[in-house]
């Protein structure tokens, strides 16, 4: 028996491609970065002709970008927080009970992440329209609620599903009731689960444009912005920066959400 | 211990059926106060139920369990006065090692103070004295296992139930731990009821073992008189080896066809041209196949006239070592030969 640290060490050929593919994925990112200090306000030409911080300044002076900013946090905050409940809710009835058809509600619960995001938007705005419902805040919030839940829910299946189901019992044993068990037992061993399916639920929505588009009426969140932003002619870095603020705020919670589960080995995202 | 003779737990014709499975089935037993007391079976033969009867996790579909005499028919596991040693340990992960120990008394409400300390008191008896800080994670199979143990004493319960406690460690932490086990039964003094499916601990450790089998108990004696005096085939085959001897040659030996058995270490082994003795029964075959253990050997012979019998010879002597294909004869003093009740 060996103790299972000691793979064989990667030959060059395979280190190239890994740092290939890594480049690959990564590149067209920090060119987003190099363009917010541009002087070149119409192209992206490289090498940028100078460097500036002029478009910090600009873009925190656009009014409408500090509303796609206020509302896109605004609908990721409120869609974490319906799906954190409704998601948790669907694990714990999908791990508690056996029922006739439960792999197909399964099935149904990850198909908003499973889809393309185009046929959740145009399915969603179907049903709007057939409930006589006009765009608003909440028909947004509805829209990314759907594949928020999704995120959720996996966290915490996994987690229980990884959880001894005799830990209940053994709470029990030693004394404690059903409320005292939920208290000091079942909720810490979620919290994580919780926190991380939350904080991902929450970069999922902030950053989403399809099913937004869908949902969205004339508002306009930071990406929606960020794509009409793109046809102007002028002003072009100020985009790179609207992006790089995506950028920082989505990747905080994700980053998180990886430390939160990283001991645990849970399935803390999936696609999408 | 207040008294020797009180009882402890008590099952009064207990049952517990799903559906059309009689997973215990009209089971009366009594288990005396500080007794170490085995449920021993095959998987699916009652004891875990029987033991999840106790705990509470379980209701009986029919019969009552009584503990110090109180029938406890419809209390729930954390209105009853004794504690578990789960088979996965069931250990809480979010918790240090302290706080795990410690979780039965914060429930209880235990100033912090008293609880740290019994709790450390208490990892110490285990042998985990500075453990206290870690996570379970952090622990070996067996390190966990006293936890699991200390959480349970902590409690100072009246009955301990432990379900195949040592089930998931290796053979020679396996052995330590009985050890261990049974030693600190007698120093807290507390009914231990134990679970397992391993012959050679219930042997090793109880004061009295309950042998189960299809939801009843074939069985309750103490180990020395459940493995010289095996009341059921089943008993001696599943408490040792079984070394049934039936048809023609249980009719020559005894002068009926009920199948008998004996135990392989009271056969002797012996050259084939050597006389047996006047007050022995005795049988021929040739060595079938040879197991060497060290200790000892473990020989196949196959009879004449049909039928095995396992023989185990201690390597104590070298005067006489068979070879496959001798033939041999087998004798053992009457006395050894064991029958059961049809």
């Amino acid at each position: 028996m060996r103790s299972d640290t000691g793979r064989a060490k990667a030959g060059w050929g395979l280190t190239a491609a890994a740092w290939f593919g890594v480049l690959f994925l990564n590149v067209p990112i920090l060119f987003i970065i190099l363009y917010c200090f541009t002087t070149d306000d119409r192209s992206y030409s490289f090498p940028p002709p100078g460097l500036t911080t002029r478009w910090f300044g600009v873009a925190l002076a656009r009014d409408d970008l500090w509303a796609a900013l206020g509302l896109s946090l605004r609908v990721a905050f409120i869609s974490m927080l319906i799906a954190l409940v409704l998601g948790t809710l669907a694990a714990a009835a999908m791990f508690r009970f056996r029922f006739f058809g439960k792999e197909t509600v399964t099935l149904l619960i990850l198909l908003p992440i499973a889809l393309p995001g185009i046929v959740t938007g145009m399915s969603l705005r179907a049903a709007f329209d057939l409930a006589n419902l006009p765009f608003s805040f909440w028909t947004l919030v509805l829209g990314h609620a759907t594949f928020c839940i999704v995120v959720v829910y996996n966290n915490v299946i996994a987690r229980l599903r990884r959880s001894s189901p005799a830990l209940v019992e053994a709470s029990m044993d030693l004394g404690a009731n059903s409320f005292q068990t939920f208290r000091h037992v079942i909720l810490p061993n979620l919290a994580t689960a919780l926190l991380a399916g939350g904080m991902l639920a929450f970069a999922l929505s902030f950053d989403e444009i399809i099913v937004t588009t869908f949902t969205a009426g004339n508002q306009n969140t930071l990406p929606i912005f960020i794509l009409k932003e793109l046809s102007r002619p002028h002003n072009r870095p100020v985009t790179n920066v609207a992006a790089v603020m995506v950028m920082v705020i989505t990747f905080g919670p994700i980053l998180l959400a990886y430390y939160l589960t990283r001991d645990t080995q849970d399935t803390a995202g999936s696609g999408k | 211990m207040a008294n020797g003779e009180s009882i402890a737990v008590s099952f009064r014709n207990v049952s517990r059926h799903y559906g059309a499975v009689k997973a215990v089935d009209d089971v009366s037993f009594d288990i005396k106060d500080g007794e170490f007391f085995a449920m021993l079976g095959p998987s699916g033969s009652g004891k875990t139920t029987c033991l999840r009867l106790i705990a509470g996790f379980e209701q009986p579909t029919g019969g009552a369990v009584a503990i110090h005499g109180q029938d406890v028919t419809g209390i729930p596991p954390y209105d009853r006065d004794v504690n578990t040693v789960f088979q996965d340990y069931a250990l809480f992960p979010h918790m240090t090692v302290l706080e795990n120990v410690g979780y039965g008394l914060m429930i209880r409400k235990v100033p912090k103070a008293e609880r740290q300390q019994r709790a450390e008191e208490m990892l110490g008896m285990v042998a985990l004295s500075g453990f206290g800080g870690r996570k379970p994670s952090q622990l070996s199979g067996g390190q966990r296992q006293r936890v699991a143990l200390a959480r349970a004493l902590v409690n100072r319960p009246s009955v301990l139930l432990l379900d195949e406690p040592l089930g998931a460690l290796d053979l020679k932490l396996r052995e330590q731990m009985q050890v261990e086990l049974k030693a600190i039964q007698r120093r807290v003094g507390i009914t231990f009821i134990y679970v397992t499916h391993d012959q050679g601990e219930a042997l090793s450790m109880s004061d009295r073992v309950a042998v189960f089998n299809h939801g009843r108990i074939e069985q309750m004696a103490s180990p020395a008189e459940l493995y010289e005096r095996p009341k059921t085939a089943f008993v001696a085959g599943f408490v040792g080896i079984s070394n049934l001897i039936d048809g023609a040659l249980a009719e020559r030996l005894t002068g009926s066809a009920q199948p008998v058995s004996v135990r392989p270490e009271k056969i002797h082994l012996e050259p084939a041209r050597v006389a047996a003795p006047a007050d022995g029964q005795t049988v021929s075959g040739t060595i079938s196949s040879i197991l060497y253990l060290g200790a000892n050997t473990r020989y196949l012979v196959a009879l004449e006239g049909g039928g095995e019998l396992t023989v185990l010879l201690q390597n104590r002597d070298t005067h006489f070592e068979p070879t496959q294909g001798d033939a041999v004869r087998l004798w053992w003093e009457a006395r050894h030969l064991m029958r059961f009740a049809s």
